[in-house]
C-alpha cells in the first residue's frame, strides 16, 4: 500500500499543484495565506488524511498550474512537499525550507517600529534562529510571534 | 550601494579597532585632519531632540574642514506635513555627501538606507540602536584602560530599554576575557535576547544583581544609565523606577582606585554632581571622545584616508 494513500475519492488533477505532508490542521491557514479563495479552479482541501510518516496530515489539491509563494509556504510549514502535476503526471517534487527572509508575509508587532507608522514600507523579517524558528524584524529586530 | 552604519554589528572587530586607532591619531594630531573633508557636507537629520549627538556630529564635520546642514526637530522638517522618512532622506541625499540621522521610531535609519545612495549613520533610533555612542564608549574604555580586553564591567540602571547598553554588550562580547555584571531592578533587566545572542551563544559568563553597592568593589568600569522617561508608556512605572540607583561619593568608597565611570548622558540624578570631581569620573572625557570617533567614522564612510 502506498504510504500516503488517500482513502477518500478526490478527482485526480490534470495540470496543477498538490501540497502534500501539510501538518494536520494547517490547511486552512495555508488556504488563507495563499489567497486560494481567489482562484476559480477546483481546490480540494483534505483534512486529517492518514499518513504513515505523520500519523495525520492535510493535503491541498489545486487544479490549475498556479505560481505559489513558496516563501510563505516554507514559513508556515517547511515540511510541506509541493508536487507539480502536468498532463496528469508528477513532473516535479519541491521540498521546502525555512526561508531566510520574509517580505510582506508578517507584520511587526512593535508599536515603536517604523513599519507601524509607515505601513507602506515592506515588512521584512530575517531568520535569526532556525532551530527555534525565530524571525526578527529587519528594521527594529523585534522577534515575530511564532 | 553606499556603506552605512545602522547597527554596531555592521562593523567588523577589525574595523572598530581601526576607527579607534584613527580617533587616537586625530586626538594626537588634529591639524593633520583639519581639511580632510573640505567641500564635503554632512546633513544632520534629527527628528527628535539631542544635544551631544547632534553637536558632536556637527563639531566632528567642522573639525574635518567640512560643512553642515540639517534640522534639529521633526516639527521643522516636512515630516510635520506627513512626508515619509524615505522621501526626506532621498531629498537630502541630493544636497549632502553623508547623513547622520536620529529618529524616534525603531528601524527608521534602516528604512532610510533603502532610499539613499549616500552613507547614512544611525544617530539613535528610539530604543533600538545608537552605534556611534557605542563607538564613543569603546574609545573611552580603550583610552581609560589602554585596551579592550581583560576587565570587569558593570552596567547599572535601565538595562531593558537602554539601547546604549545593548549595543555596548554586543560590541564588547567580541573582545577577550571581559566579565559582565548587570545591575538593575527586576523590571528593567537586560532583555533575554541580548543575553542569549551576545553572551550565552559565545559562552561568555555574566552575573545579574539588584545591588550596586555589592557589585561596585569588583568593577573596573561602571557604565551608568538614566531611566528614560520617553521609553515608558506608563508614567507610574517611570516614577516608581527612576530613582533606583544613584551614584554618590559615599558609594564609591569601596570601589577600585582605577575604576572608570562612564555614562552616555544626559543624566538626571543617577550620578550625583559631587562625583564629577572624582578622577574616576570619565563621562566628560567620554563626551569629548564622541567627537573624535565620529570624525574617524565620517572619514571611513566617505572613503577618505589621511
Amino acid at each position: 500500500m502506498k504510504e500516503d494513500l488517500i482513502i477518500m475519492n478526490i478527482d485526480s488533477i490534470h495540470d496543477g499543484v498538490v501540497l502534500d505532508h501539510i501538518q494536520a490542521g494547517k490547511s486552512m491557514e495555508i488556504y488563507n495565506y495563499l489567497h486560494l479563495d481567489k482562484l476559480d479552479c477546483s481546490v480540494a482541501i483534505i483534512k486529517n488524511a492518514r499518513s504513515a510518516r505523520q500519523g495525520k496530515k492535510d493535503i491541498i489539491k489545486i487544479d490549475s498550474p498556479v505560481e505559489l509563494d513558496l516563501e510563505v509556504l516554507g514559513y508556515i510549514d517547511p515540511g510541506i512537499t509541493v508536487n507539480i502535476i502536468r498532463d496528469s503526471e508528477l513532473v516535479e517534487k519541491k521540498r521546502l525550507q525555512l526561508p531566510t527572509r520574509l517580505t510582506n508575509v508578517i507584520r511587526c508587532r512593535n508599536p515603536r517600529c517604523i513599519t507601524v507608522s509607515e505601513p507602506q514600507l515592506d515588512a521584512i523579517f530575517l531568520l535569526s534562529d532556525a532551530e527555534k524558528r525565530t524571525y526578527r524584524c529587519a528594521y527594529c529586530e523585534t522577534a515575530s510571534d511564532n | 550601494m553606499a556603506r552605512n552604519l545602522i547597527d554596531i554589528v555592521d562593523l567588523t572587530t577589525e574595523e572598530i579597532d581601526r576607527l579607534i586607532e584613527v580617533a587616537e591619531d586625530i586626538i594626537e594630531n588634529p591639524v593633520k585632519y583639519q581639511d580632510a573633508c573640505a567641500h564635503k557636507q554632512l546633513a544632520t537629520l534629527f527628528f527628535e531632540p539631542s544635544t551631544r549627538t547632534r553637536l558632536s556630529f556637527e563639531s566632528a564635520m567642522l573639525g574635518l574642514g567640512g560643512s553642515v546642514l540639517g534640522f534639529s526637530s521633526a516639527s521643522s522638517s516636512s515630516t510635520a506635513k506627513g512626508e515619509t522618512v524615505g522621501d526626506t532622506v532621498h531629498t537630502v541625499s541630493c544636497y549632502a555627501d553623508i547623513i547622520a540621522m536620529r529618529h524616534p521610531k525603531e528601524g527608521a535609519p534602516y528604512a532610510a538606507a533603502q532610499h539613499c545612495n549616500i552613507p547614512i549613520i544611525n544617530a539613535g533610533d528610539g530604543g533600538h540602536c545608537h552605534p556611534t555612542q557605542t563607538l564613543t564608549d569603546l574609545l573611552t574604555i580603550h583610552r581609560e584602560r589602554g585596551g579592550l580586553n581583560n576587565f570587569t564591567i558593570g552596567f547599572c540602571g535601565d538595562l531593558k530599554f537602554g539601547r546604549t547598553v545593548h549595543s555596548l554588550v554586543n560590541a564588547l562580547s567580541r573582545y577577550e576575557n571581559i566579565n559582565f555584571v548587570f545591575i538593575s531592578p527586576e523590571e528593567l533587566k537586560l532583555p533575554r535576547y541580548v543575553k542569549e545572542e551576545a553572551l550565552k551563544k559565545k559562552g561568555i559568563p555574566y552575573t545579574q544583581t539588584t545591588s550596586l553597592e555589592e557589585a561596585l568593589p569588583q568593577l573596573d568600569v561602571l557604565y551608568m544609565t538614566r531611566v528614560q522617561k520617553e521609553r515608558f508608556f506608563n508614567e507610574e512605572d517611570y516614577i516608581r523606577l527612576k530613582d533606583s540607583y544613584i551614584l554618590t561619593p559615599e558609594k564609591l568608597v569601596n570601589a577600585k582606585s582605577d575604576l572608570s565611570i562612564l555614562h552616555p548622558l544626559p543624566r538626571v540624578n543617577e550620578i550625583s554632581v559631587a562625583v564629577d570631581q572624582d578622577p574616576r569620573a570619565a563621562y566628560w572625557r567620554q563626551v569629548k571622545n564622541g567627537k573624535f570617533i565620529r570624525m574617524a567614522l565620517i572619514l571611513k564612510l566617505l572613503g577618505i584616508e589621511v
